[in-house]
């Protein structure tokens, strides 16, 4: 319950509208109240987007520039230099097909799960539900993400004009709405899960950043799994990554070819799992944290 | 005192924290302590003098403990409290901040809590944008933002610069912005923590005028303060938190005399055993205190007051003390010195053994704020001995004088005459 200006009349409870007391379920989210601060979701969201690149001279570019970059520095690294240029495509395209759903992970993680300990001066000072602040991190990672996807598709557009792509995408390309979700969702419950943690050992703070940047070396981002069948104990080191069937299915979806049904499944579970212990944890730790801050 | 309904109810209300077991450290820490624990040793991150003995019991601290009372609408309830009373646990969990771990609030109605104001300005972003974003993080809607907009630009007076990031504000006008957000919210609650203690004359100007408008309104008001003067003309009721519990809950007049009266007799009188007392083995103090002109009334900036010394004179032959004392303020500066050798010269001889001397001090002197005492003694033209801190004593606002509820400047708040001569002949 919370306080809504014209709830009275049909509030129970001799009429009071918001009732604090100790006990609360921890998986207690009300949605009728993250709904009504849907504007402040919406607020935070612009505020991340706008204020990223203020004073900086590329701006908005930065977004495109980053999985471009990267994709023309592995493209040189890993497929002329070091020769694992991938099967049966471009290089380029392989890379930023790999990199742009990566990075949409990679901000949730990092950037979810500074929640708590980046927004303490504001949480000690005002109420609003706490899940409003990864859910508008989650809303503006989300816009970047469409943004680089939109120059994913310039790339294919370029080169299936220059003939050198035969694009037949199947009709699988349907499900990449529901892919994306399945990212974000991933990385909004590990994140906020560090983020719950963070608010106890600050040491998370520094082994997130890292972490998930070694994380990207055990996902096809950079090698696809057909290219490690010949060592099966690497293999079974990806497959353990939630994120490496997320990747593939993400290829396959854009470029045809299989989705990899089985590993989906398997990260869709973790990603419940993340979301339910990341939500409950959150919970757990957002009552009590303006005490620990 | 109100009959309307009852908007707040707060109902045998706690918050206790566990002592030490706060991590709030490295994981490395977490070890030390985890290896401390296993070898019988104190938790090396124990926070030091934080509790109380009374409140503390076991290794849990109660903030709060069992805090119980019903706010009627319309009322405005002024809390009061030393530091560390719980004042602003109550405050944080009326707020939704943290939550209690016993008890019960139960609140009617839209509820804005102001603990800051501007919480949540981006520096990047501009005035206008800023005004949608701390208004939405106050708890208004879209709409309703849009629709204030220009009374709250208006209200905020900087309509010029509206448009600049907010980096590029003074800290005035951040707070101006950000009070006109807030004078904007329409809750039928309002939590007030000590706002007034920030900004200048005319902001607390404004910012209590504010608060008179909305209780004449009709709204209900929870206004957490250490100002007494506003405590006393703003507020209907006033509840007083010590040690975590209501000490006093009733009219502001009776609520407030209890707690500094409370305050008076706190360290104001001091007693030492026989030969232990500050001083030499020719002369030594035995006791000292802050005597109040009305014995156990607050001391406030009007009222007179004595400091009295009681000395043994063990080995003083030729009669030559003069015993003096200083008053400083908290920042260890001197407000002013005196010795008996004010009264003149014609000083009587000390007499052998135990003695008293008094110091009146008249009102209209002392400006609010907290003072300590250092007695000195001077032989011929040379100190004899001078002690650390004696005694301590709180000299409370009482009565404003003006529109300005804070403290006024000044080390010393004398009551001077005033004379108006008009020089124009009357028309």
């Amino acid at each position: 319950m919370s306080a809504t200006p014209d709830a009275t009349s049909a509030a129970p409870d001799g009429g009071f509208t918001t009732v604090i007391g100790p006990r609360r379920s921890l998986l207690a989210i009300d949605l009728a109240e993250l709904w009504r601060y849907r504007d402040l979701v919406l607020l935070l969201t612009r505020r991340d987007i706008v204020t990223v690149y203020a004073q900086t001279v590329l701006g908005p570019l930065w977004v495109v520039l980053q999985p471009l970059i990267t994709t023309f520095t592995f493209a040189l690294v890993f497929g002329k230099a070091a020769g694992l240029a991938p099967p049966g495509m471009p290089g380029p395209l392989f890379y930023m097909s790999g990199l742009v759903p990566w990075f949409f992970f990679s901000s949730q993680v990092t950037k979810t799960s500074r929640t708590l300990t980046g927004g303490a001066h504001v949480m000690t000072k005002v109420y609003f539900p706490r899940l409003v602040m990864p859910i508008s991190t989650t809303l503006s990672n989300g816009f970047t993400f469409l943004v680089q996807l939109a120059a994913l598709a310039v790339m294919v557009a370029g080169y299936v004009l220059a003939g050198g792509l035969a694009w037949s995408p199947g009709p699988q390309l349907l499900g990449l709405p529901l892919l994306v979700l399945l990212m974000g969702a991933l990385g909004l419950g590990t994140g906020i899960l560090i983020s719950a943690a963070t608010t106890k050992y600050r040491d998370l703070s520094f082994l997130v950043g890292f972490g998930v940047q070694l994380l990207m070396y055990a996902s096809p981002v950079i090698l696809p799994l057909s290219r490690l069948q010949k060592f099966p104990t690497l293999l079974r080191v990806f497959e353990l990554n939630p994120m490496t069937a997320v990747i593939e299915a993400f290829r396959a979806m854009l470029f045809g070819g299989a989705v990899p049904w089985g590993g989906l499944t398997y990260s869709a579970a973790v990603t419940a799992v993340m979301l339910l212990v990341g939500v409950m944890t959150f919970n757990k730790v957002e009552r009590s944290f303006a005490d620990i801050v | 005192m109100s009959q309307g309904p009852v908007v707040i109810s707060v109902e045998d209300l706690g918050k206790s924290y566990r002592l030490g077991a706060i991590g709030s450290g490295t994981i490395a820490d977490e070890l030390r302590r985890g290896w401390a624990r296993l070898r019988g040793r104190p938790d090396p991150d124990a926070p030091v003098g934080t509790a109380s003995p009374g409140r503390a019991q076991g290794r849990t601290f109660h903030a709060l403990g069992g805090v119980s009372f019903q706010l009627r609408e319309g009322e405005v309830l002024g809390i009061i409290g030393r530091n560390g009373a719980g004042k602003s646990t109550l405050l944080k969990l009326l707020s939704r901040i943290t939550t209690p771990t016993r008890g019960h609030i139960r609140m009617k109605g839209r509820v804005a809590s102001l603990l800051e104001v501007g919480t949540g300005f981006h520096p990047d972003l501009t005035g206008r944008e800023n005004i949608h974003l701390n208004g939405a993080i106050l708890g208004m809607d879209r709409r309703e933002i849009a629709a204030k907009l220009d009374e709250i630009i208006a209200f905020s007076g900087i309509e010029h610069h509206i448009d600049t990031p907010v980096k590029r504000y003074s800290s005035g006008m951040k707070v101006r912005l950000g009070f006109a957000v807030a004078a904007h919210l329409e809750p039928e609650i309002l939590i007030v923590d000590e706002v007034l203690a920030v900004g200048d004359a005319e902001f607390q100007r404004k910012c209590l005028g504010k608060m008179k408008d909305v209780s004449s309104s009709g709204r209900t008001i929870l206004f957490v303060s250490h100002n007494m003067t506003a405590v006393l003309s703003l507020c209907t009721r006033v509840v007083w938190i010590d040690a975590g519990r209501v000490a006093a809950d009733g009219p502001p007049e009776e609520v407030v005399a209890a707690y500094l009266g409370s305050y008076a007799q706190g360290g104001d009188e001091v007693a030492w055993p026989p030969g232990e007392g500050p001083g030499t083995d020719l002369v030594r103090l035995t006791h000292a205190a802050v005597l109040p002109q009305d014995p156990g009334a607050p001391l406030t900036m009007r009222s007179p007051f004595s400091i009295r010394i009681g000395l043994e004179n063990i080995g003083i032959k030729d009669g030559d003390l003069n015993i003096g004392l200083r008053v400083m303020n908290d920042h260890d500066l001197v407000l002013f010195a005196s010795t008996q050798a004010d009264a003149g010269t014609d000083r009587p001889p000390v007499p052998h053994g135990r003695f008293e001397v008094e110091c009146r001090i008249p009102g209209d002197l002392m400006n609010e704020g907290s003072y300590h005492v250092v007695i000195t003694a001077f032989r011929g033209a040379r100190l004899h001995f001078i002690t650390e801190r004696v005694l301590s004593f709180t000299v409370h606002a009482g009565e404003r004088r003006g529109a300005w509820f804070g403290r006024q400047a000044g080390l010393v708040r004398p009551r001077l005459h005033w004379n108006s001569v008009p020089m124009d002949p009357a028309p």
